[in-house]
């Protein structure tokens, strides 16, 4: 009996002392998120004055201009449309490629590799002029539709070459049976690529699929640069003008981050079951026998 | 006509690639090709032309005569890595082993572990800054009223009256590398996680079976097959250290003096100064540095496997 | 049942594949696609980065386009490092708009301007005997002016339109004077009457002195104005030159003036890694007695707090061998393209924006100073203490020499250090002339 009863509390113990642990570091994560949605709470007079969490008038007037002036809406489906786009186009190549490099052979195969992971490697601060010329020169920044084009392009390439190590991670991981297997099913190269790699690399798309999100969520030097006119900005932009040179408005400002936050929570809520992911009949057949 | 086929065979192999390929040496490589060029030569940024071809001059000046502060600049990039490799990296592991097991509220903690890297850089550093203040900070505020008020420190700019010269050195530049640790702990967390899960419930039965302890379990089962996503992970927090500056530019502006310049605020700072040739210079050398740390992680890698 | 597969998954690929492929093959009948902006009304593009006026000048816009037709659009793009890298992108692309805001020390200014990025304006300036270049402040319109000789090797002229005028003062915070025993009205006027205040101030426990020293410019403005004060502007110049060393007792007496006010602990503490909107904010919040800031403040202010109580004064004397100046001249300018194909339609945009009514109009939306003098009259009350100094004021774009980049950092980095008593002013003084030296002789290397 008594071993029973320090084993319970053993276990109790651990348990806590676990709990306590993430406990508290969500608590040093939810406090600015609290923070701002206070701040945006609160009127430009009150935002430094007024120290406590949230005010006791809650100025949900500040959401609703934030989205109204200065047509954050607008800002808000561009970056939708982007991100959409931008991501779903990274998956595909970056997961193509990553492919090839892990399952196919041809000759350079490595070379491009150690290419696309010299250039993760290689920060060019000062190559967005070069950049900005080349699009030029094609006609990629004028008009209501090429910009967006160049835009996207320009961000795919921003996260192709993590995308692409990533994916060659996980696929690297893949047992030889399984391809093997797939292979005598019948199945081409692109089809072991779609209905064998892709769905066991699930944990790895998201992975992509969350990193690339928040990147093109939250770029906007290349859309100042490659963007000419307002309508076509993400919403980045859309924060700045409440960023002014001297003066920032800040409960307006919070709102409009607030609000831009929540469609990548959603994307990571979604996104992160995926990773989550319970063993399944197939991985696990492989693993046992 | 089985070379034929062949040829056809690993044609369709590159097409895989293509895509990838293409635009990558549009948005890549030709840039990378003008900043060569650039790095060798003096240019203010604004003319059509370099003023000047110097060759090896800006390298020199950075290697040998460092005037811009490049080589303490980067020790400091390095001493926030370090942080991030060790505070920020173990926190994730604990908290992706924690989080490993079924627990009930886990879907929760895995959400709100992973707030820090999804607000942006504004809010952080605005965060931060209030929560570092010397005069009406929470820390400070915090420590008073816990009754350690001789602990209250001006965290971002710490005069010499404070206390000792090493406090001055490296107080502002830990205190950002915490804020660093905080933001980034997330990624490493979830990356973590996903490496956890493909780890084979039956293999950790079966060493409970056998009677193995926790730790036991750890390093002959969890740690072996976590390695390449640990590398991953490390290589990946590496690279975002080093070329971290939003931050910091947001918190302390580089200052006091230069005790949180980081490279990617000194190339800033070149280029702003028409030094755009020389800024292109350190660039490059900075990538190489970051270029030698993460193959040498990678061989390293590769030999810890094999044996 | 695998052929089948085979068919569906082919057909699959193709789809994605031309999904990503295809937009690459845009490109390339793009290249002959691009069209002329041919457009029948006439339209001018302007780019500025000052998120707070984008109002008021989009309500000009339109009145203008009411007026005569023209078309004038405005972009704004922030902040204002975002900005300068847009315009360097631009600018090497060709592809700036008719009119920009221009953001930099003259030598890029100079640059821009061989560069063909700016057009030559005196010739309009100069119409009707000068009409336009009469109604602008002097000081402001010099700021943008290149004259015979300078050592730049522009032509001579005006290149750009003043659109308000600032200058950087210390303001003080009457309620908080008055709480320590001071007079509200009477604010300290030399430096050791100044010191005074802080220490009263310090003893009633209300923090003395603010402003933005993380941001080193800032810190060049402050350092600056007793420079004049204390050497005189002949002297600031032949240390440029190289004739006079930083170390010289002069400049270590400047030096020693940041000393004094952190070794007594009259500083906000942070003040060395602060940014001038986190000063701003404090200042406006009551928090502290004196601040040190420009005239764009008195917007930030009135926004977050409408009763500050505060006024205007010139920085306290630390000598009265020279007179004090302080930095001033044109808040924002806006330059024409000089490959612009509506250069006229663009100037004359401007010339209008400078007239008197439009001015009031920016003054009182935006609470900036005009730099129209015939505007002076209606402008809020808190704004003509600023104006009243004027005379005062100087900028080191009005200098005939500029001082190199890095060692100006060395100077603004070592006051840093001073404040956090790191080094001394005398050790301060040392490691900028190393660097002036180093400077110099790079200079002299590159002339030959």
């Amino acid at each position: 009996m008594k071993k029973f009863n320090i084993y319970i509390v053993k276990r109790f113990t651990i348990s806590s002392i676990i709990h306590a642990f993430l406990i508290t570091v969500s608590a040093a994560c939810i406090f600015p998120l609290l923070w701002m949605v206070g701040t945006a709470l609160k009127t430009q007079q009150t935002v430094f004055s007024d120290l406590s969490l949230f005010p006791k008038h809650l100025h949900w007037e500040n959401f609703y201009i934030a989205w109204i002036q200065g047509k954050f809406w607008l800002y808000f489906l561009n970056s939708v449309l982007y991100t959409t786009v931008v991501v779903t186009a990274i998956v595909f190549i970056s997961s193509l490629a990553a492919y090839a490099f892990s399952r196919l052979k041809f000759p350079g195969r490595n070379f491009f590799f150690y290419m696309f992971l010299a250039a993760m490697m290689i920060p060019l601060p000062g190559s967005f002029v070069a950049l900005f010329v080349v699009l030029k020169k094609w006609h990629l920044t004028e008009g209501l539709i090429l910009p967006r084009l160049g835009y996207i392009i320009a961000l795919i390439n921003v996260g192709l070459s993590l995308s692409v190590y990533i994916f060659k991670t996980f696929f690297d991981q893949i047992p030889d049976d399984l391809e093997d297997a797939a292979r005598v099913d019948g199945c081409s190269r692109l089809g072991i690529w779609w209905h064998m790699a892709m769905p066991i690399a699930k944990p790895a798309i998201a992975v992509v699929v969350i990193f690339n999100a928040l990147n093109v969520w939250n770029e906007y030097i290349l859309a100042m640069l490659i963007l000419q006119e307002n309508s076509l900005m993400p919403l980045q932009r859309g924060l700045m003008v409440f960023q002014g040179a001297h003066m920032t408005q800040y409960p307006l400002l919070m709102s409009g981050i607030t609000l831009s936050v929540i469609p990548i929570m959603l994307v990571y809520i979604f996104v992160q079951k995926y990773i989550i992911k319970e063993i399944t009949a197939k991985t696990a057949k492989v693993y046992n026998g | 006509m089985d070379y034929i086929k062949k040829t056809r065979y690993i044609t369709f192999n590159y097409l895989f690639i293509f895509p990838a390929v293409a635009i990558f040496s549009l948005f890549y490589i030709y840039p990378f090709i003008k900043v060569i060029h650039l790095s060798l030569s003096q240019w203010d940024g604004i003319a059509f032309k370099p003023s000047a071809f110097v060759g090896l001059l800006n390298f020199k000046n950075i290697l040998f005569n460092d005037t811009a502060n490049w080589w303490a600049s980067m020790g400091q990039a390095g001493y926030i890595t370090l942080w991030a490799l060790t505070f920020q990296n173990i926190l994730a592991l604990l908290l992706a082993l924690a989080c490993d097991r079924a627990i009930k509220a886990g879907a929760i903690y895995r959400f709100i572990f992973f707030i820090p890297p999804i607000l942006s850089e504004v809010v952080v550093g605005l965060v931060w800054w209030w929560i570092y203040d010397g005069n009406w900070g929470l820390l400070n505020q915090w420590l008073t009223s816990a009754g350690f008020a001789h602990l209250a420190h001006n965290w971002l700019s710490p005069s010499l009256e404070e206390g000792s010269r090493l406090m001055v050195r490296m107080l502002p530049l830990t205190c950002i590398a915490i804020v660093h640790c905080w933001k980034g702990f997330g990624w490493a967390f979830i990356i973590l996680l996903a490496g956890l899960q493909n780890i084979p419930r039956n293999l950790y039965e079966a060493a409970k079976v056998d009677g193995a302890d926790a730790w036991e379990v750890f390093w002959r089962i969890t740690f072996p097959i976590m390695m390449p996503v640990m590398i991953l992970v490390v290589i990946l927090t590496i690279l975002g250290a080093m070329q971290g500056f939003v931050l910091i530019l947001a918190m302390t502006n580089g200052g006091p003096y230069y005790y949180t310049e980081v490279p990617v605020t000194r190339i800033l700072d070149s280029m702003r100064n028409g030094h755009f040739g020389f800024a292109c210079a350190q660039s490059l050398i900075f990538g190489m540095i970051l270029l030698i740390l993460s193959f040498s992680q990678f061989k390293l890698s590769r030999k810890m496997q094999k044996a | 049942m695998t052929k089948s597969k085979f068919q569906i998954l082919n057909l699959k690929f193709v789809i994605c594949y031309l999904f990503v492929i295809c937009p690459l093959l845009f490109i390339v009948p793009g290249c002959a696609k691009a069209q002329e902006n041919a457009k029948p009304v006439k339209r001018i593009v302007l780019w500025h980065w000052l998120a707070d006026r984008e109002e008021a000048l989009k309500t000009l816009t339109r009145k203008y386009k009411d007026l005569t037709g023209v078309e004038v659009k405005c972009q704004l793009y922030a902040p204002s490092d975002a900005y300068a890298q847009k315009i360097m992108a631009a600018g090497q692309a060709k592809a700036l708009p008719d009119i920009y805001g221009f953001l930099g020390e003259k030598r890029i200014f100079a640059a821009f301007i061989k560069a063909g990025h700016i057009a030559d304006l005196t010739l309009y300036m100069g119409y009707n005997n000068g009409s336009w270049k009469k109604k602008l402040f002097e000081k402001a319109l010099k700021v943008n002016e290149f004259l015979p000789e300078n050592e730049y090797g522009v032509a001579p002229g005006i290149y750009g339109v003043p659109i308000d005028v600032m200058n950087i003062q210390m303001l003080y915070n009457k309620k908080l004077l008055k709480q320590a025993g001071l007079d509200p009205n009477n604010p300290p006027r030399n430096w050791h009457d100044f010191i005074a205040a802080l220490e009263k101030l310090k003893q009633a426990n209300i923090k003395g002195f603010v402003s933005g020293w993380g941001e080193t410019w800032l810190i060049d403005c402050f350092a600056h104005n007793y420079a004049f004060n204390i050497m005189g502007e002949q002297k600031v110049i032949d240390t440029i030159k190289g004739k006079v060393p930083y170390n010289d007792p002069d400049w270590v007496s400047v030096f020693k003036l940041f000393d004094q006010l952190a070794r007594k602990q009259l500083l906000v503490s942070g003040i060395a890694t602060m940014g001038n909107k986190t000063a701003e904010q404090l200042f406006a919040n009551e928090k502290c007695a004196f601040a040190f800031n420009g005239s764009w403040c008195v917007n930030v202010y009135k926004g977050m707090n409408p009763n500050l109580d505060y006024g205007v004064m010139l920085p306290p004397q630390a000598s009265s061998k020279y007179p004090m100046v302080i930095w001033g001249g044109a808040g924002l300018s806006f330059m024409v393209n000089g490959r612009s194909k509506n250069k006229e339609e663009a100037i004359a945009f401007l010339r209008w924006l400078t007239e008197r009514d439009q001015q009031v109009f920016l003054a009182q939306e935006t609470m900036n100073l005009p730099s129209n003098r015939e505007s002076l009259a209606n402008i809020p009350a808190i704004l003509t203490q600023f104006a009243d100094d004027m005379n005062n004021i100087t900028h080191p774009n009005l200098l005939p020499v500029q001082e190199s980049p890095r060692a100006l950092e060395a100077l603004t980095k070592g006051i840093q250090a001073i404040i956090i008593g790191v080094k001394t002013p005398e050790q301060a003084a040392e490691d900028v002339q190393k660097v002036k030296v180093r400077m110099l002789k790079q200079e002299a290397a590159s002339k030959q």
